[in-house]
């Protein structure tokens, strides 16, 4: 017999785990399945609305101002700014531990590169080390972490004009840790505060890092890390190292594998089992039975045809990266339902020639209808109970627009709230 | 004239590398001048094949017998650019049985160690050779790490007194009395290493004689002395899988043709080529179905490639030369063989030779013969010692192999790392400093970005070619602002900045023809990385002011520090 649910979440990225919790929330019998490792944990953390147009003005103040002025084709003018709202307050109610609520303003962010980005919501991890607030910083690199160089992070700061004076400093991590050794075995140590062997002495590890940064601290209100500080105990391991320094202590966020996404994603794994979510991980969707609905999806388990129904489906497996969208040298298409996705015949037309310029890939997706439901290439409703979600949509280029998490929210929310009241 | 002829050496790809070094050893006082990176033209643009002659046994002999000399010269002096990977030429159905005994008849003509294989025999040597091939015959086909070779003659030449002027374009031949007597030069950002941001400069040099060596751009020389030098340059693609498919190289045994050869190379496999002429060696079309070509007929040879990922494709443009008597057609049916131009003889004008035509392979024999015929100008005479002194990494390379994991790094880190700079590796990687890895997928450590840094400037993608640095699966996706990083300390921001710039572009023109499958989604990663978490596409400092005033500064409900109150603020308990 098969699996049964409500509502069938097939991928567990941002959009998927938003889609699942809203469908919950509105009272739906939800399953969750996720087969790979999320693009969070290559993701920075930070929740972008929107810090672009499209024709590249920016950073925006204001995301939801400009919603409204988006191409008729965005997502979020598919969902309305109304929905974008509701989406984001649901995210904060499930991610406490984030900032950036409190206003519909865009903070500027300093990155790892050491330029400033707009973003929508912000890990408490980071919220001292807005580029919008006047103390000063000083920014503290590990020698052996090649992510990121304080000193050309703070040179760099300043050429970006922020209103601070900015230094950088480069440290050894107290202790013997190898020259590679991952980010995660460098907030292990510091969840657990562990003896780290300094000249001979054993100390605390949270000690003997404020200890090494200290003779570098002038006064600077605020202190940058590389996002390395803590992964079960972040806001323990800086409240001991603020204690120490006499400052605010901030993370500067990093490329994968990144400790705050990780941390995001833990949090939306909780939230969805307190709201009842079955969630199965690490076995792919390969096929589906259905010609107008979709009647039941298949999962492969170690070869096994497993079979999946529901009422409502919600395809959020991601885009390019997430392997949501695939590509051979002929055509792009959806792997799962072969919806329909928009494309040149000509793989060269794919692509600007400039690193940076205006990319048709990235915009590579579905369209849908004014429900999220891919439309075929005729225009009609290819299933009438499948709805997209987050990067699996056409028509936007998140990186850019630097709108990836808030475009995932918002119609992952939208997603699984109708699909939930379909449902019922 | 002073103590030694000063001779002024345009060009720094193989060939001219190869003669700077051999006129140097030989004392001469050499300038090397080249227009962009060392092995700017055509020689960082190869599939990196280390000939054993086997390609032109049957139609160019003496190309084929110079190969095989220089095939068993190269692994001794240059044995840490050089993989002896062992060749096949494949046989499949339809290729003629006459043409595999005439190939391996021309071998044994030429000298060239040659042994029939059986179907069952390649195919446990090659497990992705096709099922359905004939047999085929092994040959002593090798790899060859263009950029390393080239690199190490530079720094040969260096260390016998020559002067390297790399981003320093030639913008006119000096002509006095009906000679040439040196060249006007344009640096890019003063001589010496390049730093960006520093201003050019122009220089005159004068030169007791001047060797063009600059390959497909030889006619362009010419053309400021005004003479004739009627090279052909014919462009061939190389796609780049992102891993060895096979461990030997594979060519198709069948007359000349196009995408008959694969090469394993470092972590990736090459496949090769087209041959078509164009007017203009810096800009030419780089078409699709040259790429769609590579990979259809290479996977009647090796099946997996049809399916298999790559990272992405490069043109180069071969500097071939013939007689104009000759008059071929077809790029093809031109020679392979090198030509000495004595401008002298051949049009008057003394004071300047040219080398044209050639392959890589030959390179330093190219380079003995120019320098012979210079030192005979001058009546020097000095033995050519480039076939038996080692190249700088070269030099009892095999005792070092031994001691790879003494650097404290990971085995593969440090296998590769010693591979890659032979001899020289106990100096570069010996640091009391943390060593981390700077690019994961090709292995480099600080200390190897370092070292190139030293010798290399602030760009990015000469130290790209002397460590393979960003040149794996992810093509600087993960690596390019750690490399950005690297240089800060000794270079400014700004100039760190402009050179990060640089690389990711010159990183996304090869990749643009690879865009499909896993690459374009490692492409969409790169630019998520680059755009999204980096802003590297939008960047304030790069732009127009930013407002800072407008935006967010924080959440007023949560306490706002003054260095006592600070877990509040700093430290949420809440965590994060």
């Amino acid at each position: 017999m098969a699996i049964e649910s409500d509502v069938l979440v097939v991928g567990g990225g941002l959009a998927g785990l938003t889609a699942a919790l809203a469908a919950a929330r509105s009272g739906g019998d939800v399953r969750l399945l996720s087969y790979k490792q999320s693009t969070l944990r290559s993701a920075s953390g930070l929740v972008d609305i929107l810090g672009y147009t499209p024709a590249g003005d920016g950073p925006l103040t204001d995301p939801y101002g400009a919603i409204p002025t988006l191409p008729e084709t965005h997502p979020y003018r598919t969902v309305g700014v109304d929905t974008v709202r509701e989406a984001m307050s649901l995210f904060d109610e499930a991610a406490p531990t984030y900032r950036g609520a409190h206003t519909d303003t865009n903070a500027l962010v300093p990155t790892h590169g050491g330029t400033v980005k707009p973003t929508g919501r912000y890990p408490a991890s980071a919220s001292a080390g807005l580029a919008s607030d006047g103390r000063d910083m000083l920014l503290v690199g590990l020698e052996s972490m090649t992510d990121f160089d304080a000193p050309r992070a703070a040179a760099h700061l300043e050429a970006a004009g922020v209103p601070f004076d900015v230094r950088g400093v480069e440290i050894q991590f107290p202790g013997d840790l190898r020259a590679d050794a991952k980010v995660t075995r460098y907030a292990k140590l510091l969840d657990t505060d562990g003896e780290v062997s300094v000249r001979g002495r054993e100390r605390p590890a949270r000690e003997a890092l404020a200890a090494r940064v200290a003779p570098h601290h002038e006064g600077e209100g605020r202190v940058g890390f590389p996002a390395v500080l803590g992964d079960d105990d972040p806001g323990g391991v800086r409240a001991a190292l603020a204690d120490h320094l006499g400052a605010a202590v901030f993370e500067v966020p990093m490329g994968p594998p990144s400790l705050p996404g990780l941390r995001l994603e833990d949090h939306l794994f909780a939230a969805l089992d307190d709201a009842g979510v079955s969630i199965e991980t690490g076995n792919p969707v390969t096929g589906f039975e259905g010609e107008d609905r979709v009647e039941q999806v298949f999962v492969d388990k170690n070869g096994a045809k497993i079979p999946n129904t529901a009422e409502q489906y919600v395809l959020a497996t991601g885009g390019l990266v997430g392997k949501g969208i695939d590509s051979d040298r002929e055509a792009v298409h959806e792997p799962i339902f072969d919806c329909h996705v928009a494309h040149a015949s000509d793989r060269y037309e794919w692509f600007d020639g400039d690193v940076f310029g205006d990319h048709p890939f990235a915009r590579f997706g579905v369209d849908t209808d004014h429900h999220l439901r891919p439309l075929a290439a005729d225009g009609d409703v290819e299933f009438e109970n499948l709805r997209a979600a987050g990067a699996v949509l056409g028509g936007y280029d998140f990186a850019a627009e630097k709108s990836g998490s808030g475009v995932s929210i918002a119609t992952g929310y939208q997603a699984g709230h109708t699909a939930a009241q379909e449902a019922s | 004239m002073a103590s030694a002829p000063h001779i002024v050496v345009i060009g720094g790809g193989s060939t001219g590398v190869g003669i700077a070094r051999d006129l140097s050893m030989r004392g001469l006082d050499v300038t090397l001048l080249e227009q962009g990176n060392l092995t700017h033209g055509t020689t960082g643009r190869m599939h990196g094949l280390l000939h054993s002659g086997g390609r032109y046994a049957v139609a160019d002999q003496a190309s084929a017998t110079e190969c095989i000399e220089e095939n068993r010269v190269l692994r001794d002096i240059a044995s840490h650019c050089v993989e002896m990977t062992g060749g096949l030429f494949v046989k499949r159905p339809e290729d003629t049985e006459e043409y595999f005994e005439r190939k391996l008849e021309g071998c044994r003509e030429c000298s060239i160690p040659a042994e029939v294989v059986s179907r069952e025999e390649a195919r446990a040597m090659e497990p992705h050779l096709a099922k359905d091939i004939d047999r085929a015959i092994s040959v002593p086909d090798g790899a060859v790490d263009p950029f390393r070779l080239v690199v190490a003659n530079a720094a040969s030449a260096q260390e016998h007194g020559a002067r390297i002027e790399t981003h320093s374009t030639v913008t006119d031949l000096l002509v006095e009395a009906g000679e040439v007597v040196g060249v006007e030069v344009e640096h890019d950002s003063g001589s010496g290493k390049r730093v960006h941001g520093t201003a050019g400069a122009r220089e005159r040099i004068r030169a007791d004689h001047v060797v063009n060596a600059t390959g497909a751009w030889a006619g362009r020389l010419g053309e400021m002395a005004g003479v004739d030098i009627e090279v052909r340059p014919s462009k061939g693609v190389m796609t780049i899988m992102n891993v060895r498919q096979v461990d030997t190289v594979i060519n198709r045994c069948r007359p000349k043709g196009d995408a008959d050869i694969v090469v394993p190379h470092e972590t990736t496999a090459i496949l090769g080529t087209t041959d078509e002429e164009v007017d203009d060696p810096a800009d030419y079309p780089e078409k699709q179905w040259e790429v769609d070509l590579m990979i259809d007929s290479l996977s009647e040879l090796v099946p997996v490639l049809a399916e298999a990922r790559t990272i992405r494709s490069f043109w180069g443009v071969r500097p071939l030369y013939e007689p104009p008597e000759v008059g071929s057609d077809d790029p093809t049916d031109i020679t392979r063989d090198y030509f000495l131009l004595d401008h002298d003889e051949r049009d008057a004008l003394p004071g300047m030779t040219s080398i044209v035509g050639g392959k890589f392979t030959t390179y330093r024999m190219m380079g003995e013969e120019i320098s012979d015929h210079i030192c005979a100008k001058f009546g020097i005479e000095a033995d050519c010692q480039t076939a038996e002194v080692p190249l700088p990494g070269s030099e009892e390379f095999s005792v070092l192999r031994d001691y790879m994991d003494e650097f404290g790094l990971r085995s593969p880190i440090g296998r590769r790392s010693v591979e890659r700079l032979g001899s020289r590796a106990e100096t570069v990687l010996q640091t009391d400093e943390p060593n981390p890895t700077v690019c994961n997928c090709e292995a480099v450590t600080r200390a190897e970005v370092q070292d190139a840094i030293e010798g290399s400037g602030s760009d990015l993608n000469a130290v790209r070619i002397r460590t393979r640095a960003s040149m794996g699966n992810c093509q600087g996706g993960l690596c390019s602002h750690r490399l950005a990083n690297e240089l800060h300390g000794n270079y400014d921001e700004a100039t760190t900045r402009a050179a990060w710039d640089e690389l990711l572009q010159e990183r996304w023109k090869g990749q643009r023809h690879a865009l499909w499958g896993e690459q374009l989604s490692q492409a969409m990663l790169n630019y998520a990385l680059h755009a999204t978490t980096q802003n590297r596409d939008n960047d304030p400092a790069d732009g127009d002011p930013v407002e800072f005033a407008a935006f967010d500064s924080g959440d007023p409900t949560v306490g706002r520090s003054d260095g006592h109150d600070v877990a509040a603020d700093g430290g949420c308990r809440d965590g994060d």
